[in-house]
């Protein structure tokens, strides 16, 4: 299972390197499957990780610490490809770190795309 | 008639009062037993804003209270006298809870957003460090009545707040100091300032705008600090760049020194999926344990020359490096996604002693006053396991929903805590 998604991760990295003009298309596809293929228990670790870990420097509601706050009010203007990049690929000078060895690209945008809904944040 | 019923009534209200008293007192004495707080303590239950009280005697849970808001973040300073905590929330809320009473004693939103807090020498001040607004707001710690703001500085490069207001730097590392000060390091501005309230008692009025000496360019983005024992050295971790920035306040006029500057040089800085803590003081002998950040490192440094002595490797980026009262032995647990690990080092030979795994999500770690025990919060399995420190055991476990910070009331009779 590990080694499945470190295989994967590798090939998404490998994507990325290649072109970033390809990014568009393997995310396009992923927005395809990303409902289709991530497990109801996936996305429930997800939703955990993201309230407990991410929570930590973003707060377990996602109004802001150390790093922004999440709620989709302060994310408008922001694409969801703009925050799984950032969320994979950390964003340099800040302290937000990449997460693409823990996350997949799928799993990554899945996440974006519960922030700018605001389906993550507890109430 | 009127007067009759009435001097019926008073002697009736007069014996029920006197019946009442007498009863009380014997209540008092059979049904209420003395609650000495010493051996007592304080746990952040972090997900539904609840905190337990406990016994560490005992090794019991003694009430849950509830409401206290979001605790995704908290920390806890103890009176003096140590019957009253005060809960610093993610959410700006500041509670002071009655641990004899077991509730809320009191209880303010001061902000948007919070990190922490300190209480002054003295005991009569509640100092609190913020985000959102940045700053650091002081409050009179019976009545939580507001006694200074201090706005940290403006952040001229970002965009204002939705309310026209400016951005200021967030502020964190908190900590107490002789002499009825507080010292806090501003994340965004890369400063270090001391805030002097030694002169308060001269206020005629509640109010009172302390005497501030600030330090620029002190390194980049200052993410915690700690304070020694003695109350002397206070040490910021830095964010931005490899090292630490050292303010020795019994010199205060020789400025912030930069310490550990090359600890990470040539190497690829490992990413850090939780900021480390720097809390208290892992000392023995001459030596001073902090995490490396962006490295899988313990750093020993000479407390004599500040110099680096050597570097532990540690099983992934070290979060708290604790040591035990008698500084034996350091005990450091791990950021995400290896928080489920605990390291414990020999400080004299900086030998791995043992690992445990306690289970999903070990954050913090509190030591017994003595030393005999550790106390671990252990999030995602919702307990809290205490250990045997000789032999590394664990002796028991306890029932508590995401636990997080754990804290106990020696803590009020100690400089930085």
């Amino acid at each position: 299972m590990s080694y499945l998604k470190i295989t994967l991760s590798c090939l998404v990295m490998a994507t990325h390197l290649l072109s970033l003009t390809f990014v568009t298309e393997v995310v396009a596809v992923n927005v395809i499957s990303s409902e289709d293929e991530l497990p109801q228990a996936r996305k429930d670790q997800l939703t955990h990780i993201v309230q407990q870990d991410c929570g930590s420097c973003h707060g377990m509601t996602l109004k802001g610490g150390l790093g922004p706050a999440l709620l989709p009010e302060n994310l408008e203007g922001k694409p969801v490809l703009f925050l799984q990049h950032t969320i994979l690929y950390g964003r340099t000078g800040t302290a937000m770190p990449p997460w693409k060895t823990l996350l997949t690209e799928q799993e990554a945008l899945w996440i974006s795309q519960q922030l700018k809904a605001g389906k993550i944040a507890k109430p | 008639m009127n007067t009759k019923l009435i001097k019926i009534a008073s002697v009736a209200i007069l014996s029920s009062v006197i019946a009442a008293c007498s009863s009380q007192t014997t209540n008092d004495i059979a049904e209420v037993p003395l609650r000495a707080t010493g051996d007592m303590g304080v746990v952040i239950e972090r997900a539904t804003g609840q905190v337990q009280i406990i016994n560490h005697t005992h090794q019991e849970v003694l009430a849950e209270i509830d409401g206290l808001g979001d605790l995704s973040h908290a920390s806890i300073v103890y009176s003096r006298d140590q019957r009253y905590a005060y809960v610093f929330g993610r959410d700006g809320g500041l509670t002071k809870i009655d641990i004899l009473k077991d509730k809320i004693a009191k209880r303010v939103m001061q902000s948007g957003n919070s990190i922490g807090g300190a209480i002054s020498q003295d005991g009569k001040l509640v100092a609190v460090s913020n985000y959102t607004p940045g700053g650091v707001k002081v409050f009179n710690s019976e009545t939580l009545e507001l006694v200074a703001t201090i706005d940290s500085s403006i952040l001229t490069t970002k965009p204002k707040n939705k309310d026209g207001s400016p951005v200021r730097s967030k502020v964190v590392g908190l900590v107490d100091a002789p002499n009825n000060k507080f010292v806090f390091s501003l994340f965004d501005s890369n400063e270090i300032w001391v805030a002097d309230f030694s002169d308060i008692e001269k206020s005629k009025t509640l109010k009172f705008a302390p005497k501030l000496t600030k330090f620029t360019d002190i390194g980049l983005f200052p993410y915690d600090a700690l304070m020694s024992p003695d109350g002397r050295y206070y040490i910021a971790g830095l964010f931005g760049e490899d090292g630490m920035a050292l303010l020795d306040l019994w010199h205060i006029e020789k400025g912030v020194k930069r310490i550990l500057p090359n600890y990470g040089k040539g190497e690829q800085k490992l990413p850090v999926y939780k900021m480390p803590h720097l809390e208290g003081w892992a000392i023995a002998g001459d030596y001073a344990f902090m995490p490396a950040v962006g490295q899988h490192k313990v750093l020993v440094v000479n407390t004599k020359t500040w110099q680096q002595v050597t570097e532990i490797p540690a099983h992934s980026q070290p979060i708290f490096v604790m040591a035990q009262p008698d500084n034996r032995q350091i005990w450091v647990n791990f950021a995400y996604p290896d928080n489920n690990t605990i390291q414990i080092f020999n400080t004299e030979t900086f030998e791995l002693v043992k690992t445990l795994t306690p289970g999903p999500a070990v954050l913090h770690m509190e030591f017994t006053p003595r030393g005999e025990h550790v106390w671990m919060s252990v999030r995602d399995s919702n307990e809290i396991q205490i250990y045997d420190t000789k032999t590394q055991t664990l002796q028991k476990t306890l029932k508590s929903s995401s636990p997080s910070g754990i804290f106990f009331t020696n803590r009020a009779h100690q400089i930085g805590l």
